[in-house]
């Protein structure tokens, strides 16, 4: 086996670039062009058409680190992890054709989540492109729908501006992944001069314009509200406007409910908290929806995860959305009152607007308030959230409440897709933004593992947990040796129920326990699998010894994956069928099971 | 209940930004009428004019849609303010010499087309104006042999000059 740390302080008579080329080649504006915008971490695998811009990669090595990947989704998804993590902007650079094609699924997970990811595409050469040549794709079409902004780059010229404009476009307004594919000739020629930019950008976001005589009408109704609800979501994160969104929240003495993309943005144990909201949100946070008279949705999209059925969503309140992208309101849910804002400053706004505010009014605003605090704490005490327990078998989400209290709830978590994500969702309680990393609007199973990857890369002050299902994790598990390989001390936590366990669910609940196609007991032995990478692999099935390997595991100074086994057939609750409202909430397990 | 919109995109004249813009109406299952493109003023923008169909909520959200596009400069709905549209119709039709092409000359003249190409067998016709008159002037010719037809699709511009179109703007606003 080659020492990869070996190869790289390898010291090969490599000459200077200047004295190869009087001007830089394509690669070599493309690899200087990320580090100008502050790029230093990549994700990726190279290939045929990429070999011009991995010779720079190799050149470029001191300031740039690749991390060589198993599989371009693991590529992706690391990417979009570090981006979560850290806000920054992932990269990732695959080759043609398949490194294409595998590269999709993550591009769209960043596309439905609002990530911020630049992902470099290579091309066959101009002169084939249209001839169906050796790993052709059309991946400027393919990922059409799927990016905010794509470019093919015909042109070494054009190469430089490009880069410059990816990266601005995938991180303002509402971030996104911008894909650019490049001809492998491209990245070869050399450019004496670059053209400048044709066209200026126009955003169709406002960055921080807000309508102030529109935002003193919210506070206005916000203030007279007598059962008022913050719904928030991912655009909190994004915005950074964590901060604000207490102040405000707090000034007001309003409830709040993130989504499970605001999960952190407001903390969960906050006393103005009601949890989640959605098909699997808590009983206070849906029917404090239900009940409201004002739903003040700041950073959301009313996604059918969390409204369930429209017409039963709110239905007797006035309702105030705020959001930066113009198109997300009126998609779903029709407002009262709208502003199109960065949510940051829209609570800046909101903030200085209070601050006007003479106190009388402000207190006036509490005290007709007491009786809906008075509602909302009953249903607190009446219906919290059942972790589970039991003396013979590992409850799942008694796993996720262990692992919240072994890490003092200041672990990242990153989730896969499914079940766990969901009690992962409701039992680790957060207390930051960032604190919570999903593949929330493409639910994309694999995600978590990878991701978890580029984001302890991110944030190496961290610990990162993985939190995943033994089906997701069998996805992507191949990227274990990218981070055995790097020392990326990776924590990957399997909660392993035999099941494609949310499939699982809904054929108990919805189709008579038909088990069609979901019963995972043939699974490898993952314990052996963790050694077989070099890893280190811990089983815990036992309640009793589960604490233990949690320490000892999450002590490791290198990659530990835990093979926790979990009680087979545990479902998520509280749940509201597809499609339905939040009346007909299924809170707990029915009888005679 | 859906109505026929027309919209005006510019955009600018760079590769695969038409393509996004039809994906965008395909992915989102939006459909499109018709759809033609040409270059404006300034050589970088074209502009393309789409007529599609659609309940309010679904044209607001064509519009919104469009205009998140990072090279799309503006998009307006332009049937909701005074508007200049025509469409334009190559029609080969049947004719030879006689009353047959006698009466296609009175059609002609009645809709103010114009005979483009002539032979023994048959005529091109050009026609070019609202779509209904267009729709009309090819009903009219159905007696006789209409042998094809292809149609250039809406093309509109706005009547308001920038100016009054920012009044307006205004002035919608505080209504």
């Amino acid at each position: 086996m080659r020492d990869v740390a070996q190869l790289r302080s390898t010291t090969l008579p490599v000459p200077a670039v200047e004295e190869i080329h009087a001007a830089p080649r394509g690669a070599e504006i493309l690899v200087r062009g990320l580090i100008k915008n502050g790029v230093d971490t990549v994700f990726g695998l190279p290939g045929g058409a990429v070999l011009h811009i991995y010779d720079a990669i190799w050149r470029f090595r001191d300031e740039i680190t690749h991390y060589l990947v198993r599989h371009e989704q693991g590529a992706v998804h690391a990417a979009e992890g570090y981006a979560r993590a850290t806000g920054k902007v992932g990269v990732a650079l695959v080759t043609s054709g398949p490194g294409a094609t595998n590269a999709v699924t993550g591009i769209a997970d960043a596309y439905m989540d609002s990530i911020p990811l630049v992902v470099i595409t290579g091309q066959v050469p101009t002169a084939v492109i249209g001839t169906d040549a050796f790993q052709e794709v059309d991946t400027f079409g393919i990922t059409l729908p799927i990016v905010k902004h794509s470019y093919l780059v015909k042109d070494v010229r054009d190469l430089a501006w490009v880069i410059d404009e990816a990266f601005e476009i995938a991180s303002s307004g509402k971030p996104g992944p911008v894909v650019i594919d490049i001809p492998k000739d491209v990245s070869g020629l050399t450019c004496e001069k670059g053209n400048e930019r044709r066209n200026e950008l126009i955003f169709a976001e406002p960055e921080q314009y807000v309508d102030r005589t529109k935002i003193a009408k919210v506070v206005d109704k916000l203030l007279v509200a007598k059962q008022p609800v913050f719904y928030v979501g991912g655009g909190i994160v994004t915005s950074d406007a964590s901060d604000e969104l207490m102040k405000v929240a707090q000034t007001l003495q309003v409830p709040v409910t993130p989504t499970l993309m605001g999960l952190g943005g407001f903390p969960t144990a906050h006393s103005l908290s009601l949890g989640m909201l959605g098909m699997h949100g808590t009983y206070t946070a849906n029917t404090a929806i239900q009940q409201c008279d004002l739903l003040f949705a700041i950073g959301v999209r009313f996604d059918d995860r969390v409204t369930g059925k429209l017409a039963t969503f709110a239905p007797n309140a006035e309702i105030i959305h705020i959001d930066i992208d113009s198109s997300n309101i009126g998609k779903n849910k029709q407002p009262h009152l709208s502003v199109v804002a960065d949510a940051k400053a829209a609570l800046v706004a909101m903030s200085a607007n209070l601050a006007e505010r003479i106190e009388a009014e402000i207190g006036a605003s509490h005290e007709s308030r007491l009786a809906w605090w008075r509602k909302i704490d009953e249903w607190k005490a009446s219906v919290p959230l059942v972790c589970e327990q039991s003396e013979t078998e590992i409850k799942p989400q008694s796993l996720i409440e262990t692992l919240h209290r072994v890490t003092n709830g200041e672990a990242i978590i990153v989730t896969d897709v499914g079940q766990h994500q969901m009690w992962a969702a409701q039992f680790y309680a957060c207390k930051d933004a960032r604190q919570f990393i999903t593949s929330g609007g493409l639910g994309t199973m694999g995600f978590g593992l990878p991701a978890a990857m580029g984001a302890q890369l991110g944030r190496p002050d961290k610990q990162v947990i993985a939190i995943v299902g033994d089906g997701g994790f069998q996805m992507t598990n191949q990227e274990i040796i990218t981070a055995v390989q790097y020392g990326i001390p990776l924590k990957v936590v399997i909660m392993n129920n035999g099941y494609l366990g949310m499939v699982r669910q809904w054929q108990e609940m919805f189709y008579d326990r038909a088990y069609s196609e979901v019963d995972l007991s043939v699974s490898p032995d993952f314990v052996k699998l963790a050694e077989a990478y070099g890893a280190q692999g811990l089983r815990a099935s036992n309640p009793a010894d589960l604490m233990e390997v949690l320490e000892k595991g999450l002590s490791h100074p290198g990659v530990t994956i835990f093979d926790i086994v979990v009680s087979k057939e545990e479902n998520v609750f509280p749940i509201i069928p597809a499609g339905l409202g939040s009346e007909n909430m299924i809170l707990k397990q029915a009888n005679g099971k | 209940m859906a109505n026929r919109h027309t919209l005006t995109i510019t955009v600018a004249d760079e590769a695969g930004e038409l393509s996004r813009i039809v994906g965008l109406f395909s992915a989102r299952g939006y459909g499109i009428e018709t759809i033609s493109v040409g270059k404006t003023l300034e050589s970088q923008w074209s502009r393309a004019t789409i007529v599609t169909s659609g309940d309010e909520r679904t044209i607001e959200q064509i519009v919104k849609q469009c205009g998140r596009l990072a090279r799309v400069r503006e998009v307006k709905l332009i049937t909701s303010e005074p508007h200049i549209e025509r469409e334009m119709a190559l029609i080969d039709v049947s004719a030879k010499a006689g009353a047959e092409r006698q009466e296609i000359m009175n059609l002609v003249a009645i809709f103010r087309a114009k005979v483009v190409d002539i032979s023994h067998e048959k005529m091109i016709l050009e026609m070019s104006g609202t779509r209904e008159k267009v729709d009309t002037f090819i009903e009219m010719l159905k007696p006789l042999e209409v042998n094809d037809v292809t149609r250039s699709g809406s093309v509109a511009i706005s009547r308001l000059s920038p100016f009054e179109r920012i009044a307006e703007v205004a002035v919608s606003a505080k209504a």
